[in-house]
Parts: C-alpha cells; structure tokens; sequence
C-alpha cells in the first residue's frame, strides 16, 4: 500500500525526464543539427607538419611535445620527414601557414567546447597586426 | 571534419576500422610517434652546448648616460614587458627583468665613507645574475626554473605554479610576479591589446617572470636585446669557456666584482668598476 502514489509517481516521471533531458532537449527543441566546423585550410601551403589524419587527431601531442623540446632545452628545429625544417613554434610556424586562430583553431575548439590555455600567452601574429 | 569522413559508416564498420587502427599502430613503429614525447622531432639547432657558460660583464666605470634606458626599453620591447605606465603607481605591478638601482642598492656591504663620488650617483645595471649555484632553482618545487647546461637559469612559465618560493630564494629581487594579467585583454574575444612583440608570448597572471638571457635569441645565433641595445656597449656577454671571447678578455684585463658574491650564489653577470 503506497500512500500518495499519484505524486510520488509524477515526481519520478518528473526526476527521470529531467535526468534524460540531455537526450531528448535537442530533437524536441534544438533547432536541428548544429552544422560541423569548417575550419579554414591554408590556402599556399601544402606541407603540414605530419599527415593531416595525425595531425586532427594529435596535434595537441605535437604541440606540447613542440613546447618541451623548446623550452626545456631540445633544441628548436623540427625536421620534416622528408627533410624540410621548420621551427617548433606555435605562433611562428602553425599560425603562419594556418588562415589563423579564429578561421582555424577556434572553429573546432568552440564547436566542442575545449578551451585549451595555450591562448592564454600565445597569439596569432596576423590578428595581432 | 570538412571532408565528411566517417559518414555512412555503421557501428561495425567503425570497430574494424579502429580494431585495425589500432594493429597497424603496434606493428609499425612509426604509429607510436605521437604518443612518444619527442620521439617524432629530430633535434636540431638551438640546443644549449654543454661546456658553454653564459655570462656578461657590465662596464660600470663611467656609468649610463643620464636617463639611458636603452637596454631596459629594448628588453621590455622585445618580452612583451608592460611598463603599467598609464597607472597612477606604476611600481606597483611593476615586472624587471633588467633595471637600473643604485651603487648601494646593487652591492651592499661595499658602502665606503669616502668612497668615489661619483658612485653614489651613478646608476647600476642589474639582472638575474644566472648564478651558477642558483638558490632560486633549489626552492622551485615543479622545476619550473631550472639550470640549462650553458648555464642560463631558464624559465619554463608553463610549468610555474607561483608559489614564488624562488622570490624569496633569490637574495638579488630578480624575479617578479604577475599580479594581475599583464596585457588587458578584450572581454570578448579574450584577445590582449596589440603586444610590442607578436612573435614572443606573454605571461599570465599568478606566473613568475625573470630574464632568460635571452635564450631564445641565443638559438637564433643573436645577441641578448639588451647588448644589441646599448650604444656605449657597456653590456658584455658571452661564453667564460672560450678564452677568446669578450668577457675573458675583459675579465682578464680589469678587476670585477659580483654582487654578494659571498652569499655562494656565483653569480655570472660581473661589474667593472675601476680601471
Ligand atoms: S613561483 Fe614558479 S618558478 Fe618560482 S618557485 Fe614557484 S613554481 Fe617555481
Ligand atoms: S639572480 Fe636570482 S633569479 Fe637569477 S639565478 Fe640567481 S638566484 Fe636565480
């Protein structure tokens, strides 16, 4: 015997909607699919530092092993695989080539929402101009 | 994400695929690059030579012109170093990496009665002194200040977490704390104002900054900024391991003292004071 079974049923219908929202807010109300980032490809350059597959999926890696080698003393050229050098530097060799941070970077960093830290001292020379 | 890779693709056609990422990955070495720190970089030029040791001499006989700050400017210019000086009290943030104090200030404890006059109006040039028993290193608990093996006392401001310890630890003032974000920044794109120097990052707040020899000229094969500053050259830097280098030469030829030397810090930048 269960007193109150009528709210105690809605108040958990209520709890388990709300729990679940994250799976229905979007079909119900979103305005259909968000569309995906474009972000903007160097328009000269052909010769990214790695194979474009690696470079989406590990470019944080690069970087930050970029960051050690320079900073913590390895030296500061890169040597492409087939020989081209290039210095190990975020501002002065990616956004170089790369459109820039807001046509490139921050495309796909807002759409997933990642805020990564290394903008918090280092800039786009061109944005900086 | 713009080539629309993936589409189509079921949910057993992602598992082959990614099973099979993830063989070809353990069988060729060359898949393991990125997950190997450094592993994929061929060092190259720019790194620090064991057996160097960086120094410089400062010419102190004749003192600054009055009112040069060339070396400071330079400095400042190339760092992206805010002066604050559109703040009613511009000390109060205030960031030195090189700076001017007096005679006294600079060498405690040589303080004479009679002593040359012109020394009590003369302004010193002072910097990290890239000590060669550096206390400021000893403290660091994250190794974010560390000895390179030329002999640069680096800064890695990734890795400082501002306890400022080495503050306190280094008995010469030559490190300064962002107390605040050193160059306001748009609210809205989070962008800071135009820097001097596009090219050098800043710091942020909460982060301990100090002169690094410019080591990132240094791999360029330039000289620090301050050097190439200073018109009268009264800045002197180099390598106390070559015998023909600059500062051996003045080392040789004049006697130098260093600032509290007897604190055991040994510290690199030497002063010429008399002839
Ligand atoms: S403030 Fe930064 S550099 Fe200084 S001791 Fe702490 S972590 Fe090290
Ligand atoms: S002068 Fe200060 S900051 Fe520079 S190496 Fe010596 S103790 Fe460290």
């Amino acid at each position: 015997m269960i007193y109150d079974k009528g709210k105690i049923f809605l108040g958990l219908a209520i709890f388990v909607a709300l729990v679940a929202s994250p799976f229905w807010y979007n079909p119900v109300f979103g305005t259909g699919k968000t569309a995906p980032p474009e972000p903007k490809l160097p328009k000269t350059a052909t010769l990214c530092v790695l194979p474009k597959a690696q470079m989406r999926a590990g470019h944080m890696q690069v970087i930050y092993d970029w960051r050690e080698t320079v900073v913590r003393g390895g030296g500061r050229m890169y040597r492409h695989p087939d020989g081209v050098e290039r210095e190990m530097s975020l501002s002065n060799t990616c956004l170089k080539c790369h459109e820039g941070k807001k046509e490139f970077c921050n495309t796909c960093h807002t759409y997933l929402a990642v805020k990564p830290f290394c903008w918090d001292c280092h800039f786009d020379p061109k944005e900086q101009a | 994400m713009s080539t629309g890779e993936g589409k189509g693709m079921d949910r057993r056609g992602f598992l082959r695929l990614a099973g099979l990422g993830a063989l070809s990955a353990a069988a060729v070495p060359a898949g393991w690059d990125l997950l190997k720190p450094g592993a994929a970089l061929a060092a190259g030029a720019g790194a620090p030579v064991a057996g160097r040791r960086y120094a410089m001499v400062v010419d102190a006989r004749t003192g600054c012109p009055d009112g040069c700050r060339d070396c400071i400017g330079a400095c400042n210019t190339t760092h992206n170093i805010p002066t604050f000086a559109d703040e009613p009290d511009p000390r109060r943030h205030e960031l030195k990496w090189i700076w001017q104090t007096s005679f006294h200030s600079a060498f405690p404890g040589n303080e004479q009665e009679f002593a040359r006059e012109d020394l009590e109006s003369k302004q010193v040039t002072v910097l990290c002194n890239h000590c060669q028993n550096p206390p400021c290193v000893r403290v660091c608990p994250t190794k974010a200040t560390y000895q390179r093996p030329d002999g640069i006392v680096m800064m890695d401001f990734h890795r400082c977490i501002g306890c400022r310890f080495c503050m306190a630890g280094c008995p010469y003032g030559s490190r300064s704390f962002n107390w605040r974000d050193p160059w306001p920044r748009n609210a809205a794109t989070g962008e800071p104002a135009k820097l001097p120097n596009p090219e050098y990052p800043t710091r942020m707040r909460g982060v301990v900054e100090k002169c690094t020899f410019c080591s990132e000229r240094l791999d360029r094969g330039l000289q620090p900024a301050c050097v190439e500053a200073c018109k009268e050259k009264l800045l002197v830097f180099g390598d106390l391991h070559d015998a023909g280098s600059g500062v051996r030469a003045l080392l040789k030829e004049h006697y130098t003292i260093r600032r509290k030397a007897n604190l055991g810090t040994q510290p690199q930048v030497y002063y010429v004071i008399g002839a």
